[in-house]
């Protein structure tokens, strides 16, 4: 080997664990399971965990367990943000918010694992200060000892520069996200107007301050653009109810569906995918390849669309 | 001091401080304050009888009491009054004779004003709006200043209990009125005592012409009376006239600071055999008024009539100005809105926000809903529960549902879905009732379709726009909203992943 072989081969090396560290962390982890995880169902980690027919806390725990456990992700004296959906004023029954109970139960285990602080929040559409209390999440994670941060003024938000984004190359993002060492993203399924789908890469527009630049350079791509920031450690989608029309506030209780499902993967290309899959059953209007932020994703290397590639464990409870 | 003075200073510290808080307010803790909905001038405007009834009663049995513990401008002089008799101990007034032209001539001004729809200057000088908007515009600023810093600490404490809260100037215009209107009373107050409220205010002239009945009032005992003038020079309302042993009861704003200086005891407070005053009296109310008729039959004569033509005009033909839901119109709340901007400070998106010209000249100050800050909560109807006077009237939340107080215009030359071909769907997003819905477009892409009966005026998809595709256009005359289901196929059979 010549030094210039050998410089190619460093590049070339260096590339993949830059790209895709944390597939490299997951092929590891998934051939030696951590010491005090629990055992999942194939005796291996799943990359996608897709769970139907349970209550939701139930759910996010079947899942856990076939991801691995939370102790996979948050280590002793660790500061978490859990980012759920809390963008509207809307009560829980109507899904427009992420499930308080699935928030709560995902603070408590990472308290549980030894973080030092939870922290949560939204930049909601509607008022925070009706946000926040309405959604249920506000009361859920103060009584499980998490923290609610503020999150509607610009100040709460730092530049951060975005540089493997095709359009979005700099955003203001809450600080909270920017300074912690690790993130949960916790979404609602929902139908989106525009986007046709939110779920685990919509949600990140909650953690930017000016979400019109992303509509102004094009919905889609900026989505994606954003998500190469600072990747979560894991995309778990609620399902339990599902706005399936007139997303993503619903006109009323006619637009939700108890579907009773949750998805979880570290992979935000693959949890969109089968949450976009499952969506596309309950919305037969929209066609999952429309919803091209997906596709965009993968594109920027996010993550996989192609599910028989992963290790997707299905359960029902 | 005297018990009464203890009373009304006890009385007007509490009632002015809670009124106050009803304005700064921002933790919901006063969210519909009640001590505004006694006021004189909004009990008026609104046609209150009860309340009108029982200030006038009141009046009647006590004397102009109400200045002195209800109203919160004339409980601010008062603080300046009293500020600079500490800061000044020789500080002395004296008996003054009525400035009768100034005082029925405002009034009448003001009641013409008034009818020609020029409700501005009735704004301006109606006591307790002039404080409201100087509580709204100048202390409620501050307020917020000490809650953000308190914010400031509980970030860095970790503890996260106060958030911070947005600090905007609303409208230039209130601001400089406000400081303005500080400024004048302020110094008024601080030289002159409640010369501000025996010549200027109109809610004092009204209950002036009541007080000069009252019941119960300051008594000179003329054989103990020695002509000292010591009534005189402490009396900050210059009514006592000691030389003649005759008080002013149309002035006489009953704050009981003279009782205690009288080294006679000449003084006292209670029911009047009338008498010695009578014929001085009904002099006083005779000369009054026709006073007051004769310089109304003059400003009614000279009245400008282009004033109402300029008045119901518009500024622009781009937007029609939107008045908030419960307003019924814009006319309603020309007649009624006195810009007191309870309704502005309560509204916690910001929305509310004091008009410059777009009502016209008349309509300067009243609420206007603008979507630089926010949008309206659609199940918010704070502005139509706070407003004491009778100008947005209030509903509940189901009737503000079915209100529509403008509506919605899409100019699809405009839209980023059709301009650029991405995907947006904010608006769309934005709107409560899906006025604005996504619907089928080429390529796969979604594009808003507005059905503008549905539209509640909310301001979201204004607001949100990133390319001002999509405004509200006021209605002046409020309509009805009329929702309706977008329906839509859903699917719940035979559900599995999916994948």
């Amino acid at each position: 080997m010549d030094r210039r072989d050998f410089l190619k081969a460093l590049a070339a090396a260096g590339a993949m664990v830059s790209i895709k560290t944390d597939g490299v962390m997951d092929i590891m982890a998934s051939a030696l399971p951590a010491s005090g995880s629990t055992t999942s169902s194939d005796g291996k980690f799943a990359d996608l965990a897709a769970i139907m027919n349970g209550e939701p806390v139930p759910m996010l725990q079947a899942a856990l367990k076939e991801i691995g456990g939370i102790g996979r992700f948050v280590k002793k004296g660790q500061k978490v943000v859990i980012k759920p959906n809390i963008g509207w004023d809307r009560a829980p029954e109507l899904a427009g918010n992420t499930n308080p109970e699935i928030v709560a139960e995902m603070i408590r285990l990472c308290l549980e694992a030894g973080a030092s602080e939870v922290k949560v929040f939204d930049h909601s559409c509607d008022r925070q200060a009706n946000c926040y209390p309405h959604s249920g999440i506000e009361a859920a994670v103060k009584k499980a000892g998490g923290i609610m941060l503020p999150a509607d003024q610009k100040s709460e938000y730092v530049n951060v520069q975005i540089p493997k984004g095709k359009i979005l190359k700099n955003a203001l993002v809450h600080k909270a996200i920017v300074d912690c060492d690790i993130w949960f993203n916790v979404p609602i399924l929902k139908n989106h107007g525009g986007a046709l789908m939110t779920a685990a890469m919509k949600n990140h527009m909650g953690i930017i301050w000016d979400r019109m630049a992303i509509h102004r350079g094009g919905l889609h791509q900026c989505i994606a653009d954003l998500c190469t920031y600072k990747p979560a450690a894991l995309h778990i989608v609620d399902a339990y109810r599902t706005l399936a029309t007139n997303g993503p506030q619903g006109q009323s209780a006619n637009d939700v569906v108890l579907t009773k499902a949750l998805f979880a993967s570290t992979d935000i290309v693959a949890v969109d995918t089968a949450a976009g899959k499952f969506f596309t059953q309950i919305n037969k209007s929209i066609k999952f390849e429309n919803i091209e932020h997906i596709s965009d994703g993968q594109a920027l290397g996010l993550g996989t669309m192609n599910l028989d590639d992963i290790n997707v464990h299905k359960i029902k409870l | 001091m005297n018990t009464l003075r203890i009373i009304r200073t006890a009385a007007a510290v509490a009632l002015t401080g809670v009124l106050t808080f009803g304005f700064i307010d921002l933790g919901g803790i006063l969210d519909n304050p009640l001590l505004q909905k006694i006021q004189f001038g909004p009990a008026l405007l609104s046609l209150s009888a009860v309340t009108l009834a029982c200030l006038i009663v009141a009046t009647l049995l006590f004397g102009r009491v109400y200045c002195s513990t209800v109203c919160p401008l004339g409980i601010m002089q008062d603080f300046f009054n009293w500020l600079s008799g500490k800061i000044n101990k020789k500080k002395k007034y004296g008996y003054k004779p009525e400035s009768k032209w100034l005082r029925y001539g405002t009034l009448a001004i003001l009641i013409l004003a008034w009818l020609f729809g020029f409700t501005f200057l009735v704004g301006l000088l109606e006591p307790y709006s002039a404080y409201g908007r100087m509580a709204d515009e100048l202390l409620k600023p501050l307020y917020i200043l000490g809650n953000n810093l308190f914010a400031w600490i509980s970030e860095k404490t970790g503890s996260y209990r106060f958030f911070k809260v947005l600090l905007s100037i609303k409208s230039v215009t209130s601001l400089v009125v406000a400081v303005l209107t500080l400024l004048v009373i302020g110094h008024i107050s601080y030289h002159h005592g409640r010369t501000w409220c025996n010549t200027i205010c109109p809610v004092g002239t009204l209950l002036g012409f009541f007080s000069r009945f009252a019941l119960f009032r300051i008594k000179i005992d003329t054989d103990r009376c020695n002509h000292c003038q010591a009534c005189s020079k402490k009396c900050k309302a210059f009514c006592i006239d000691s030389k003649n042993q005759t008080v002013d009861y149309s002035r006489c704003v009953g704050c009981f600071d003279c009782l205690d200086v009288c080294k006679q005891k000449a003084l006292t407070y209670g029911i009047t055999r009338k008498k010695a005053d009578s014929a001085r009296e009904k002099d006083a109310v005779d000369e009054s008024k026709r006073q007051f008729l004769k310089s109304t039959a003059v400003l009614a004569a000279l009245a400008p009539q282009a004033l109402h033509a300029k008045v119901t005009g518009l500024a622009g033909d781009k937007h029609v100005p939107m008045s908030p839901p419960g307003s019924l119109s814009h006319e309603n709340l020309l007649q009624h809105c006195t810009a007191c901007h309870l309704c502005v400070s309560k509204c916690p998106s910001h929305v509310l926000t004091p008009a410059g010209l777009e009502y016209g000249l008349g309509g300067i100050m009243q609420p206007l809903m603008k979507f630089d800050h926010g949008y309206c909560n659609y199940d918010c109807n704070i502005c139509s529960q706070v407003c004491p006077n009778g100008a947005i009237r209030p509903l509940t939340v189901e009737q503000k549902h079915k209100t529509q107080p403008g509506h919605v215009v899409f100019d699809i030359s405009r839209c980023i879905v059709n301009v650029q071909g991405t995907s947006c769907g904010a608006c769309s997003e934005h709107c409560p009732v899906q006025a604005l819905h996504m619907i089928p477009y080429k390529d796969g892409l979604t594009i808003p379709e507005a059905n503008q009966d549905m539209c509640v005026g909310c301001g979201g998809c204004e607001y949100i726009c990133p390319v001002h595709a999509v405004h509200i256009e006021g209605n002046p005359v409020h309509l009805e909203a009329r929702l309706q289901e977008q329906k839509q196929n859903i699917n719940t059979e035979n559900l599995d992943f999916g994948f």
